[in-house]
């Protein structure tokens, strides 16, 4: 894919041809930037860029921009995540604009869990725009330099745009078509929903590549390490969207209690190897949910480290 | 339909209790088909109202009345004549009705008998579900005749989201998500091309958002 | 069967308990009734094929009303018994009487005498 159009590492080493790896910091319940230094500081020698949830799951926490400039201001490469729930278009700009300021170069746009999930279960949601209309406004924003008003933006804001992709929710047919309504957005990257159930995501890519949309966006592979088998049982019953295959909650189930996390690690891993060699993975999004320590272990043991100087 | 539902007794008890007259207002439109504020619910509401006041010992005039439409000067005009015989009027009319009537009846307290819920169809008795939250510019073209505003959790106009899952929303299982009936019923249509279109961002000033709306139509004005 | 049961019960016919609206119920009460109970056919029976059922609703609804604004839900009560069943009816009638008994007076007889 041609030059980059941004100042974002992780646009450079995409567009460069290596495989990408980010990962992702969900922000503390607190003001102590401590916590989200410290989660940083565990995998920034192994990935290009830390993606910062937004209020994920609907729980209040500090504010992804915040935690993103103290990202930037350790010198690490922080992907700002931003949901359409809590922000009207006003707060929507008004957030990038605030984000470029602090040279923040990268964006993943979504539309977010819905409030009931979390602890203001009374609130209203605003899904002013939805994740498309998000990726159209930073896109105009940065390629047109105005605001959705019409306005010229001064210093227009320079992100290179991601969104979610997820090829597992239903129905089936719809999922690469969606993908290429992201493109046509305007979407430049992708993180994938947790990927299990590789038969499936084998044939997502395969109808995406048929469309040429892999030669469009950079795809990287979404992948969580599980820790239990309790939580493979949890993630394929209880979170929307999941697909957990039976095989791999056996197999997890199959390993005694305490080297079932182990189990998580090496089936990870395993999944990274094979994906590796699908045309069209572009790199790979490891979130290691309240367990970051382990992604060096991940990115070591799958030949990706080290990470390419830019 | 305008959907509502029957409030708590005991909150209307606290509403009307240091009246001493009450007309009990019922409205035989929406509020009749939905069983929330008719004139059988303006019956059972008056006699337990009676029954309980008068076990409290307090003598309260309580009378009934339904009108065709409470949202309509019309009909409303028909209780003209008593309505200084009342204190206070209790409306078992949607949100509007109840509006409507303190309009007209300025200088009575006019209180709510019934939570207007939403606009939507009675699937099956007992059973009201929502359709419409009257956004001012209707969508439903290009979406399959589902609406998306009214029956997404999140409004969206480009969906499904990520949380779907089974053809169900992410807030309950018992929700159909409304980008999988649309996807179902553009396939059905053999319109599912259509799904490839991207929905611009959409102008929300005829809905809520840009303050109270109204309707001029001079070609029906006299 | 001349079947004995107690003089206080008064038999209101309806051609299906089906017919039974929750407003002849607390019509029933407004006017001093210390109880009411609906006696409709088996369930699963019914000629209508739901009257019954509609009737145990509304029993229910009126009894949770009643209970609201201070007046036992145990006053209303639902019986399903079949046409051969005169033995049953009376037995209900005297147990429904000892019951309401029990409960004593519908108290706005106590609150209309009163006020007078």
């Amino acid at each position: 894919m041609s030059e980059a159009k941004t100042p974002s590492k992780l646009e450079k080493i995409l567009r460069a041809g290596h495989l990408g790896v980010t990962s992702e910091c969900g922000p503390p319940r607190g003001t102590d930037p401590d916590a989200i230094k410290k989660k940083a500081e565990l995998i920034k020698d192994h990935v290009d860029a830390i993606n910062i949830t937004d209020n994920q799951t609907s729980m209040t926490r500090l504010c992804s921009l915040a935690s993103c400039i103290h990202l930037k201001l350790m010198g690490l490469e922080p992907i700002l995540q931003m949901v359409t729930r809590d922000r009207n278009r006003i707060a929507l700009q008004s957030d990038i604009l605030g984000a470029a300021s602090f040279d923040i170069h990268n964006m993943l746009c979504l539309t977010g869990d819905h409030q009931s999930f979390g602890d203001c279960k009374q609130g209203q949601n605003v899904h002013d725009l939805d994740s498309m209309q998000l990726i159209q406004t930073v896109r105009h924003m940065r390629d047109e330099g105005k605001f959705l008003g019409g306005d010229d933006i001064k210093r227009p804001p320079n992100m290179f745009v991601g969104a979610a992709a997820n090829p597992f929710a239903d129905p089936f047919e719809i999922r690469v078509p969606r993908l290429a309504k992201k493109i046509a957005a305007g979407v430049e990257f992708i993180q994938t929903q947790c990927i299990y159930n590789l038969e499936k995501f084998e044939e997502w890519m395969r109808l995406a590549r048929e469309r040429g949309l892999t030669e469009k966006v950079f795809i990287l592979a979404g992948l969580t390490p599980m820790k239990s088998a309790g939580m493979a049982k949890y993630m394929k019953n209880r979170v929307p969207g999941m697909d957990v295959p039976d095989e791999l909650v056996k197999r997890l189930a199959g390993v005694p209690k305490e080297k079932q996390a182990q189990e998580g690690i090496d089936i990870c891993v395993e999944s990274i190897q094979r994906l590796k060699e699908m045309e069209g993975v572009k790199g790979f999004h490891i979130m290691a949910i309240e367990w970051e320590e382990k992604v060096p272990e991940i990115v070591e043991r799958t030949g990706l480290h080290p990470r390419p100087k830019n | 339909m305008i959907v509502a539902d029957k409030k708590p007794i005991e909150e209307i008890i606290e509403e009307v209790k240091d009246h001493d007259k009450i007309l009990i207002l019922g409205c035989n439109e929406c509020v009749t088909v939905c069983e929330a504020g008719g004139k059988k619910e303006v019956g059972v509401l008056a006699s337990a109202l009676r029954i309980y006041f008068l076990n409290q010992g307090k003598e309260m005039k309580i009378d009934e009345r339904t009108l065709e439409r409470q949202c309509d000067q019309e009909y409303l005009d028909e209780i003209r004549d008593v309505a200084d015989d009342y204190d206070a009027i209790l409306s078992l009319a949607c949100g509007v009705g109840v509006q409507f009537t303190a309009e007209q009846y300025f200088s009575r307290p006019v209180y709510p008998g019934v939570n207007t819920c939403f606009l939507g169809a009675t699937e099956e008795r007992g059973l009201w579900t929502e359709r419409c939250q009257a956004c001012g510019q209707c969508v439903l073209a290009s979406t399959g005749g589902i609406c998306p505003i009214s029956r997404c959790a999140k409004r969206i106009l480009n969906g499904p989201c990520g949380g779907s899952s089974n053809g169900k929303c992410e807030i309950s299982k018992e929700l159909t998500c409304a980008w999988h009936l649309i996807v179902e019923r553009l396939k059905s249509l053999d319109r599912l091309d259509d799904y490839e279109k991207l929905f611009p961002i959409k102008d929300w000033s005829t809905d809520r958002a840009g303050g109270p709306r109204k309707v001029v139509r001079e070609d029906v004005q006299l | 069967m001349r079947l004995k049961y107690p003089s206080s019960v008064k038999i209101v016919r309806v051609p299906c308990t089906g017919k039974i609206d929750i407003l002849h119920i607390m019509r029933a009460f407004e006017k001093g009734a210390d109880g009411v109970y609906a006696v409709g056919c088996m369930e699963g029976d019914c000629h209508f094929d739901s009257g019954n059922f509609r009737a145990r609703k509304r029993v229910e609804q009126a009894q949770k009303i009643l209970h609201t604004i201070g007046l036992s839900g145990e006053r209303v009560q639902m019986y399903n018994l079949s046409s051969s069943e005169g033995p049953l009816f009376a037995q209900i009638a005297r147990e429904m009487t000892e019951k309401i008994r029990k409960l004593g007076p519908n108290p706005i007889k106590l609150a209309v005498k009163k006020a007078a």
